[in-house]
C-alpha cells in the first residue's frame, strides 16, 4: 500500500484511497458485537445465539433488543459467576451443563451460537473448542458455531461478520457458477433482490446468511460475490480465501449505488445493456420520483455522522450525491478501505472522514460546527437535542429495511423526519 | 453458569452509575471495554435525561491487553477531572475491567487529584445493580463525611431551641421507581408537619449536601435498597436514627407520620385525627383514595385475585395496599431482591402465601400462570407476561420502561401517591370490564366478534406460537381476549367438558371464567365425574359459592 502514495497520480486522489483520515483514540461510544444477535436471531429462524459472558451482556442485548415480545427469546446468556472463575465448577462442564438443558427445553433449534463475550475471552474460555465438543455429541440434530461478539475484539455491526465469518469453514464446496449476496438483509428486500437478478437474468443467486442456519450456501472459485453490508469484510476475505472472487461495487442504498450494485452483477453474467436498463429504468424511476418528496427537505442541510454502524460511508455518500446534504465529518468506527474502495471514491474530494473516536473531542467539533442533522448512538441523542442538535440514532439504520430501490426513500425519510419533527413542533 | 433470557437487574456498576447520574458535581470513570457504553442509553433513554450520565468510559480493546489498561485509566481520569472539574471522583471496573485486575481505584487515587477520588470495588459476577447502587451510595457518603465521625458515644447535640425539626432524604435514584415525585410528596407532607428538609441524596445532591448530612435530625430511609446501607452507618456513626416505615398507601402514609413525629418530637395528632381508618372521608382526608376504595362502585374490586412482584420495598408495600385498602386477596408475593428476601418471607406470611424469591424470569411466569390471578401488579417484565397471560397489570417497581415515566405529576408515596396507585390499579381491571361489557354485546349487530380491545393481549397472542408454543402452553390464559375463546382442554385422567358444559362456561364473564373453570374441575375431581356438564358447573359453583 504505501509505495502506492509514491506515485504522483491525481487520480489517487479522485479513486478516495488518499483521502486524509483522522484518526482518534479515546472513548468510545459504540455498541459491541453482541449487539448483532438482536437481528441475526430474526434472520436465522431456527437459531439460537447463546452469549457466554456476564450480567453485563446480557443487559447490553437485552437493552439493545428493546422490547420483550418472546418469554423465551431466541437468544439469551450463560452468565459467568464466582464458581466458574474460581475454578470451583469447571466452566466448559458448566457450559455444556447449560447448552444441552437448553437444547432440550427448546427443540426447534437447529443451530446454537456460542458467542464470546470479553469476561469469555479475557479468562480464555475456547468456545471454538467448546462446539467442536458440543458438536460430536450433537450433530446431526443441532450444529454448533462458536464467534466473538466481545466488545474488546468487536464494535456493533462487526458480530455480523463475525457470525458469518463461522460459517464459512462448513460451507460446502462447489464449482458450479453463482452470485452469493453476503450480509444480512430484511426478507422483503432479499425478495426483491431475487426478482431484480431473475429479470436481469442472474443466476442461481444465494443470499448469505439464508433464513435458516442449516441451509449453508456452498462456496468455491465460481461464486461471485455481491456485498450488501460494509461491515462483514472478515467474512469476505475467509469467502475469498476459498475461492470467491468480489464483484467491486458500491453498496446498494439510493439509486444510484443500487445501480451499480445491480449493474457490477450484470455485467459479470453478461447482461446486455438493453435488458438491464429496461428492467432497472422503471425501478428507477419510481424511487426517484420517491426520493423527490423528500430531496428539498435534505438538500443543503449539513450533516454529521459519528462512529458506530459502519454504515456511516455509504450512507454520507448517498444522502451527499442524491439527497444533496453537506458532510461535516463522516465517522467510523475502523477504516476497512478494501470494503469502502467503491465508495470513498465517490464521497467529495473535501470530506473530513474520520476513524476511531474521541467522543468529548468529536462532541466538541459538533458543538462548533452546530451540524443540521447528527447521526449518533442512543446514548447521545436525547443529550444533542437537549443543545439544540437534531438527531438521528443509527441503531434505527441497522433495524430498518434500507437497502435497494424500493427502500430508498424509507432511508431518505429516516433523516427527514427528525427535521420535520421540529419544524412542527411549537413548544 | 446461569441461563439468563431477561434480567430484572443490571451489573453492580449500573447501580453505580444511577448514583453518579443522580449526584451533581460528581463524575465516575469506569474501566469497561467500548458495549458497556451501551448503559447510557438507558438513562437518555428510559429516565429521558438530557444530559450523557456524569461517566467516562476507558474502552480498552484486546490490543490495550498486558501492556497499556493502565495506562488508559489515568488518562482517563486526568481528562475526565480536566474537562468536567468534578469535586469528587468515583473508579470503578465493570465485569471485564475486574478480571484484569489493573486495580483502578488505587492508581486514581495515587494521581494527587485535588478532590476526593473513592474508589469502587463492585463485584461483578456475584453482586447486581441494587446492591451496587447501595454500596456506591455508602462508599460516597462516607468518603466525604470521613472526617467528620464524632468519636464513639458523642451524644449527638440537641436541637437548637426553636429550630424545627429537620430530616435527610435517603435513596431516591434516577431510574428509580418515581423518585423524582415521591420526593416531592414527601416534602410537602413533612412540610405540612413542621419538618424541613436537610439534604435529599443521593438525587440531586452535590458532594458539598453529602457533608451537610449529618446536620439534620434523623434520616428517611425511603428507598432501602438503595439506602439502607447508608442510613445504617449514619446510625452508627452518627446516631441518627431512620425510619423504618415506607410511606406507601394511606395506612402506611398515617404509620410512617407516627414514626416520623416521634423521631422529630413533634405532635402529629392534628394531622391524623382526620386520617382514622373508616373516618378518613372525600372531604376529611388529605387523600381520596379510602373514599374512593369505599365508595360503592369500588364493590367490584373485592377479593379481585393479585399477583405481585418487584423490587422487596414497592412488593411489600403493595399487598398491604392490595389488601388493606383495595380489598384485594393477595395471591402471591415475591422479589427478586435475594438481599432483602426475609422481609418479603415475612410479609408473605400475613397473606397465606408462598415467597417467592427469585430473578429466573421463567420461573416468575410459572408462578404467575400458576396463582391464576385477575391483576398482577410487577415491573416491566411481569407486564409482558401479564399481557402474555391475557391478564391485567400494572407497574409498580423497577426495572421499567419509558412510559413507566410519566410526563405528568405521579408520586406512589403519601397520600397522592395513594391516590395515584388507586388509579393506576383500577384502571386496567375497567378497561377488563368493559371488554366484558364488549363481549356481553358481542351478538347485537353493531358489535363482531374481532372488536378486539386495543391495550389487552391481541398483537402478544398473535406472536406466540412463533415464540415458545411450549412454554406458553404450560402456563394456561386465565383471563380470555374477546375475539379468542380460551380452548377448553383436558388432560389425561382429568375430566373433560361435555359440549353443552363448555358453551356455558363461555356465557361466564371472562374475569369471572377462570375460577369457574377451575373451581368446577376441582369440584368433578372430587366427585369422581368424568364429564362436566352444564349441571356440573352449577353444582361447583352452589358448592363454592361466588
Ligand atoms: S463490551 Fe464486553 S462485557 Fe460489555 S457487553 Fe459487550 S461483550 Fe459484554
Ligand atoms: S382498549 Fe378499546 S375497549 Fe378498552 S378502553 Fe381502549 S378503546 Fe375502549
Amino acid at each position: 500500500m504505501s509505495n502506492l502514495h509514491d506515485i504522483p497520480v491525481v487520480l489517487s486522489q479522485r479513486s478516495g484511497s488518499d483521502l486524509p483520515v483522522l484518526r482518534e483514540r479515546g472513548q468510545r461510544e459504540v455498541f459491541c458485537g453482541l449487539t448483532g444477535i438482536v437481528w441475526l436471531h430474526r434472520k436465522l429462524q431456527d437459531a439460537f445465539f447463546l452469549v457466554v459472558g456476564s450480567r453485563t451482556c446480557a443487559h447490553l442485548v437485552q437493552s439493545a433488543a428493546g422490547v420483550m415480545i418472546f418469554a423465551e427469546p431466541r437468544f439469551g446468556t450463560a452468565i459467568l459467576t464466582d464458581r466458574d472463575l474460581a475454578g470451583i465448577a469447571d466452566a466448559n462442564d458448566e457450559l455444556d451443563r447449560v447448552c444441552i438443558s437448553l437444547l432440550e427445553r427448546r427443540p426447534e433449534i437447529k443451530a446454537l451460537f456460542l458467542v464470546g463475550s470479553c469476561p469469555s475471552e479475557v479468562i480464555k474460555l475456547d468456545l471454538a473448542r467448546a462446539a467442536e465438543r458440543l458438536n460430536e455429541r450433537l450433530l446431526p440434530r443441532v450444529r454448533v458455531l462458536s464467534y466473538s461478539g466481545s466488545g474488546i475484539e468487536t464494535t456493533f455491526t462487526q458480530g455480523e461478520d463475525n457470525a458469518l465469518k463461522a460459517f464459512v469453514p462448513i460451507m460446502p464446496q462447489t464449482d458450479a457458477r453463482q452470485l452469493l449476496v453476503v450480509g444480512c438483509l430484511p426478507d422483503v428486500v432479499e425478495d426483491q433482490f431475487r426478482r431484480q437478478f431473475e429479470q436481469l437474468g442472474i443466476g442461481p443467486v444465494n443470499f448469505f446468511p439464508g433464513r435458516r442456519a442449516e441451509d449453508v450456501p456452498s462456496i468455491g472459485p465460481n461464486t461471485q460475490l455481491l456485498l450488501a453490508q460494509p461491515f462483514n469484510g472478515e467474512t469476505v476475505r475467509a469467502l475469498t480465501a476459498r475461492g470467491a472472487t468480489v464483484l467491486a461495487a458500491p453498496y446498494p442504498f439510493g439509486v444510484e449505488g443500487t445501480t451499480a450494485w445491480l449493474r457490477a452483477a450484470a455485467r459479470a453474467w453478461q447482461t446486455p445493456d438493453t435488458q438491464f436498463d429496461a428492467v432497472t429504468a422503471p425501478l428507477i424511476k419510481r424511487a426517484r420520483a420517491a426520493l423527490e418528496r423528500y430531496r428539498p427537505q435534505l438538500a443543503g442541510k449539513r450533516l454529521f455522522m459519528l462512529p458506530d454502524s459502519q454504515l456511516e460511508i455509504p450512507l454520507a455518500r448517498f444522502l451527499n450525491r442524491e439527497m444533496g446534504m453537506a458532510l461535516v465529518e463522516v465517522g467510523t468506527p475502523y477504516l476497512d478501505r478494501q470494503m469502502v474502495s467503491e465508495e470513498l471514491a465517490l464521497l467529495p474530494p473535501d470530506v473530513v472522514l474520520s476513524e476511531g473516536q474521541h467522543l468529548e473531542r468529536q462532541l466538541d467539533r459538533v458543538r462548533a460546527a452546530r451540524p443540521d442533522l447528527t447521526v449518533c448512538g442512543l446514548g447521545l441523542a436525547n443529550p444533542l437535542e437537549a443543545e439544540g442538535l437534531a438527531t438521528k440514532w443509527s441503531i434505527e439504520l441497522v433495524f430498518s429495511p434500507i437497502h435497494g430501490y424500493d427502500q430508498a426513500a424509507d432511508l431518505a425519510e429516516l433523516f427527514v423526519r427528525p427535521l420535520a419533527r421540529r419544524e412542527r413542533l411549537a413548544v | 453458569m446461569q441461563l439468563t433470557l431477561w434480567t430484572y437487574e443490571g451489573p453492580p456498576h449500573v447501580g453505580a452509575m444511577r448514583i453518579a447520574t443522580s449526584m451533581r458535581d460528581v463524575h465516575y470513570v469506569l474501566h469497561a471495554p467500548q458495549g458497556d457504553t451501551y448503559a447510557d442509553l438507558l438513562f437518555t433513554m428510559i429516565e429521558r435525561q438530557d444530559r450523557r450520565p456524569p461517566v467516562t468510559y476507558t474502552t480498552f480493546q484486546a490490543r490495550d491487553l498486558g501492556g497499556s489498561t493502565a495506562d488508559l485509566v489515568k488518562t482517563a481520569v486526568a481528562e475526565a477531572y480536566e474537562r468536567f472539574k468534578p469535586k469528587a471522583l468515583l473508579v470503578g471496573e465493570s465485569c471485564t475491567a475486574e478480571l484484569i485486575q489493573d486495580q483502578s481505584g488505587s492508581l486514581a487515587c495515587g494521581m494527587n487529584l485535588p478532590i476526593p477520588v473513592i474508589p469502587l470495588e463492585l463485584p461483578s459476577y456475584s453482586k447486581k445493580e441494587n446492591w451496587g447502587a447501595a454500596e456506591t451510595f455508602y462508599h460516597v457518603v462516607r468518603a466525604l463525611l470521613a472526617d467528620q465521625v464524632p468519636p464513639p458515644g458523642t451524644p449527638r447535640p440537641a436541637r437548637a431551641e426553636g429550630r424545627r425539626p429537620h430530616a435527610n432524604l435517603l435513596g431516591p435514584t434516577v431510574l428509580g421507581f418515581r423518585c423524582r415525585d415521591d420526593v416531592q410528596e414527601i416534602r410537602r407532607l413533612l412540610d405540612l408537619l413542621g419538618i424541613d428538609v436537610n439534604v435529599i441524596a443521593p438525587l440531586g445532591a452535590s458532594p458539598d449536601d453529602i457533608r451537610r448530612l449529618p446536620e439534620a435530625d434523623f434520616n428517611i430511609d425511603l428507598y432501602p435498597e438503595v439506602s439502607r446501607t447508608t442510613a445504617s452507618w449514619l446510625q452508627r456513626n452518627f446516631g441518627m436514627p431512620a425510619t423504618r416505615v415506607i410511606p406507601m398507601g394511606v395506612g402506611a402514609t398515617r404509620d410512617f407520620i407516627a414514626e416520623v413525629a416521634q423521631l422529630a418530637g413533634i405532635d402529629a395528632s392534628a394531622v391524623l385525627a382526620a386520617e382514622q381508618p373508616g373516618v378518613a372521608g372525600f372531604s376529611s382526608s388529605l387523600s381520596r383514595m379510602p373514599w374512593y376504595a369505599r365508595s360503592v362502585d369500588s364493590t367490584y374490586l373485592t377479593g379481585k385475585r393479585v399477583f405481585i412482584f418487584g423490587d422487596a420495598t414497592h412488593a411489600i408495600a403493595a399487598a398491604r395496599i392490595a389488601k388493606e385498602e383495595m380489598g384485594f386477596t393477595v395471591v402471591g408475593l415475591g422479589t427478586y431482591s435475594r438481599e432483602f428476601a426475609r422481609d418479603v418471607r415475612d410479609a408473605a406470611k400475613l397473606y397465606d402465601v408462598e415467597a417467592l424469591i427469585s430473578d429466573d424470569y421463567l420461573e416468575v411466569e410459572q408462578a404467575i400462570g400458576a396463582a391464576a390471578p385477575e391483576l398482577v401488579l410487577g415491573t416491566q417484565m411481569e407486564r409482558h407476561i401479564a399481557k402474555r397471560l391475557g391478564v391485567a397489570c400494572a407497574v409498580i417497581s423497577i426495572p421499567i420502561h419509558v412510559q413507566d415515566v410519566p410526563a405528568r405529576y405521579s408520586p406512589v408515596y403519601g397520600f397522592e401517591g395513594a391516590n395515584v396507585i388507586f388509579d393506576t390499579w383500577v384502571h386496567p381491571l375497567v378497561m377488563g370490564l368493559e371488554e366484558h361489557l364488549l363481549q356481553m354485546f358481542r351478538d347485537d349487530f353493531e358489535f363482531h366478534d374481532d372488536a378486539a380491545a386495543s391495550h389487552l393481549p391481541a398483537v402478544a397472542r398473535d406472536a406466540r406460537p412463533a415464540a415458545a408454543p411450549d412454554a406458553v402452553a404450560a402456563a394456561e390464559p386465565v383471563v380470555t381476549a374477546v375475539a379468542t375463546p380460551e380452548p377448553v382442554s383436558a388432560a389425561a385422567g382429568e375430566p373433560t367438558w361435555s359440549e353443552d358444559g363448555e358453551r356455558e362456561l363461555k356465557k361466564i364473564p371472562f374475569f369471572v371464567r377462570g375460577k369457574a373453570k377451575r373451581n368446577t374441575e376441582a369440584f368433578a375431581r372430587e366427585h369422581g365425574l368424568a364429564t362436566i356438564t352444564v349441571e356440573t358447573l352449577y353444582d361447583a359453583k352452589a358448592h363454592y359459592g361466588r
